[in-house]
């Protein structure tokens, strides 16, 4: 128990000291978070009305974050199957920065379904009886918020379990957290799955009535979800000691080219079925690709999307992306590409044409964009924060017996430099090894 | 530690919280008073909230669990607050469904001038918001040769009917395996024993999953506060279906069971100059309805996805 406290206390002293870019970095996202709840109030007081939506297109922005989110969510996961399926010591000590990873975007994707809400306040009503009146299993987005949850306690359960272990200087117990771990990896690909079955069960909307729908989500997420690790992990690296190697990075490559690989396969395959015959189902991707009767407000963002997935592939596919720089901006582009187009790409031409036929379309609100970036950096407030408890641990300056003056200066860089970045020496299994920076 | 042995190494360390000119806890106060001031007005939207209501109100269960205590409590209180908001008192009622009735109904579509007197109608009745304006019927304009909805058009003017055109109007097409009952996550809008598809406006959280699954396009959400000026306010109202609205919530054409479980026509049948509509119990077989799926041409709207709609339409040929 005094140890439970006074991983606290360190924690506490950990997360309130940094340099300057720290504090600024944490400065900007909390006002953009400020920013955000301010919008919130707004719509809170005035109704969805302060968005774009409509009873036309009755879902947007939101809802776009929120899928796209849950598949970065699940995309840990891929850091997690090499390491404890095949044991891949090159990503064993990088998985917890997906789960971490996989905490801060339930967060976030929990929130976007919530500013959806028009009366937030009855949310309770989500409860299993008696006290909500919750259906299930008939409602897919029941399901969705058994799962949600469901995977946000195991991700925080394995990542904060691992920590802990490894903060009190213990060898993790197999049989508390390997069970769990397994269980997440079928987990992650269910929150996907369910996602999806909540669009395409949806006979009167032919645009998600598609059966490739989960499949295409579980492709754009694990390119999106590993994209994104690899730059947070070169991010880590480059500032703080902890030490991870280029192995680590290279085998998230391999995700991310065949994940986009089948993610643009299926996109294309989905582009015939609906072309070839031309029924009357195919106005709502000509929508998106080409605009319907002069209405065309997707059409340059669509390109935009399939023009970076497709630099993206090729980029991956050639051997310059073995060299980070190259790598990066290929992330770079395929997070952004996969955004727009399971984002806003996916959930709005399914709105357009309306069931019956018109046209009418939808442009976010400032205050909407608003909620979003308040939301998004929300998110990364979190995800920093963990960040900042998490590396110290790992690299063994933030255990029980430290200090708790020295605990929250940063000696991180310095430890890079005394540590054993250059030699390619990996900081060790799990609580076994001591600190790079202790090293003779 | 490493970090004070190799100050080279460490660029970007952190500055030493006691070397500069302002104490940490000077510092930390002026980062408080700052927060604060902040949040504060992060949060200042807030002042025009009309507040939260009563907590009995939101603590309300589902009205299918009410107890006949609850329910008359529930309508009372509801009864009150109208009176407050628009000056007259609400005969305010919670019909029951009736024994051995199912609801049909049929729309003659071959007479149907598109004239729209239904779409107001049903607005007078059902107390929707006149701002921004609700309405549970669309009136479609059809080009004559085809059934595709796409080459339909809805915001058609001037005098009507207009040559080669005729007309179909839509709403809420009550289906037997309705798509919107199904997905709604907290059963907030179910499908009642006489086959009218109802939503409790106290229960719903408004994340329009229902109107996704709508193939009909029949629902319509209060994305503002509705307005509805009090002389237009219909007193003669029901829990389930014409009392007016909470922002936030879903709403949609409920076969005006208001009227309709009391033995009258709804509203947009009454008005329709041409007699296209019709409504009345599929299980009677003697009743004009039952005579109409029976003997004329229906068709139903979108059949191939299985809705089994109470809604018909045919033609007397």
């Amino acid at each position: 128990m005094s140890n439970l406290l006074r991983f606290f206390r360190l924690s506490a002293g950990e997360v309130l000291n940094g340099d300057w870019r720290y504090y600024a970095w944490m400065s900007a996202l909390a006002l953009i978070t400020l920013a955000g709840i301010n919008a919130y109030c707004v719509q809170f007081v005035h109704g969805l009305g302060t968005t774009g939506m409509s009873d036309h297109v009755s879902w947007g922005l939101y809802i776009a974050n929120f899928t796209f989110l849950v598949g970065m969510a699940a995309a840990a996961v891929m850091m997690v199957i090499p390491v404890y399926i095949y044991h891949d010591h090159h990503m064993h000590d990088v998985v917890v920065f997906g789960e971490i990873l996989a905490v801060a975007t339930l967060i976030m994707a929990m929130l976007f379904v919530t500013v959806d809400l028009g009366r937030p306040e009855r949310v309770w009503h989500m409860l299993p009886p008696p006290l909500g009146n919750f259906n299930w299993p008939s409602s897919l987005l029941t399901w969705d918020v058994i799962v949600l949850n469901g995977y946000l306690f195991l991700n925080a359960y394995v990542a904060g379990y691992l920590l802990y272990m490894r903060f009190l200087k213990r060898e993790p117990l197999k049989l508390l957290y390997i069970p769990f771990v397994l269980l997440s990896i079928v987990w992650a690909v269910s929150i996907h799955t369910v996602t999806a079955f909540l669009y395409q069960g949806l006979a009167g909307r032919p645009f998600w009535h598609s059966s490739i729908i989960a499949p295409r989500f579980l492709a754009s997420a694990f390119t999106a979800g590993p994209a994104f690790l690899i730059l947070i992990l070169q991010l880590v690296r480059r500032y703080t000691s902890y030490n991870i190697l280029d192995g680590a990075v290279l085998r998230l490559r391999d995700v991310v080219q065949v994940a986009m690989a089948i993610n643009i396969f299926l996109f294309l395959s989905e582009v015939f079925k609906e072309f070839y015959m031309q029924t009357q189902h195919v106005a709502h991707i000509k929508y998106l690709l080409f605009g319907l009767h002069g209405h065309s407000a997707l059409v340059p963002w669509i390109w935009t999307a399939l023009g970076m997935n497709v630099t993206a592939f090729l980029l991956l596919m050639l051997p310059a992306s073995r060299k980070l720089k190259w790598l990066n901006a290929a992330c770079v582009l395929a997070i952004i590409g996969v955004w727009i187009e399971k984002g806003m790409g996916f959930i709005i031409p399914a709105f357009i044409p309306n069931p019956l036929g018109e046209i009418v379309e939808y442009l976010p609100t400032y205050n909407e964009i608003l909620i979003c970036a308040g939301i998004w950096a929300l998110g990364f407030f979190i995800y920093t924060l963990i960040l900042k408890i998490a590396v110290p641990i790992l690299t063994g300056r933030l255990q029980a017996d430290t200090e708790p003056h020295s605990a929250g200066i940063s000696g991180d860089k310095a430890a890079v430099q005394s540590g054993n970045l250059k030699t390619g020496v990996s900081p060790g299994r799990w609580g076994r090894d001591k600190a790079p920076s202790e090293n003779p | 530690m490493a970090e004070e042995k190799d100050p080279q190494g460490a660029p970007f360390s952190h500055p030493k919280p006691y070397g500069s000119g302002v104490t940490r806890r000077q510092f930390l106060a002026v980062a408080a008073a700052g927060a604060a001031a902040a949040a504060a007005a992060a949060l200042s939207p807030l002042r025009d909230f009309g507040g939260f209501p009563p907590l009995r109100e939101m603590l309300q269960k589902h009205f299918t669990e009410l107890t006949p205590g609850q329910k008359k409590e529930v309508l009372e209180r509801i009864a009150s607050q109208l009176q407050e908001k628009y000056g007259a008192a609400p005969q305010l009622t919670a019909l029951p469904p009736m024994d051995g009735v199912q609801y049909a109904y049929a729309l003659n579509i071959g007479r149907c001038v598109g004239c729209r007197k239904c779409v107001y109608a049903c607005m007078k009745e059902n107390n929707q918001s006149r701002d921004p304006q609700i309405q549970y019927i669309s009136v479609l304009q059809m080009e004559k040769g085809n059934i595709d909805v796409e080459k339909s058009s809805i915001d058609y003017e001037g005098q009507v009917p207009k040559e080669g055109h005729y007309y179909m109007p839509v709403q809420c097409h009550h289906c037997e395996t309705s798509p919107c009952t199904k997905v709604c996550p907290v059963k907030a809008t179910w499908r009642e024993p006489d086959g009218i598809v109802v939503v409790d406006y106290n229960w719903c959280i408004g994340c329009r999953y229902c109107e996704a699954a709508c193939p009909y396009h029949a629902r319509r959400f209060n994305f503002k506060e509705p307005y509805l000026p009090e002389k237009d306010f219909n007193p003669k109202i029901d829990y389930l279906s014409n009392r007016p609205r909470p922002k936030g919530t879903m709403e949609k054409c409920t076969f005006c069971l208001q009227r309709t479980r009391a033995g009258k026509y709804p509203a947009c049948l009454e008005v329709c100059p041409t007699g296209s509509r019709k409504f009345g119990n599929m299980l009677d077989p003697d009743s004009e309805i039952s005579s109409i799926i029976r003997d004329k041409r229906v068709y139903i709207f979108k059949e191939e996805l299985g809705t089994v709609p109470r809604f018909y339409y045919y033609t007397d040929v």
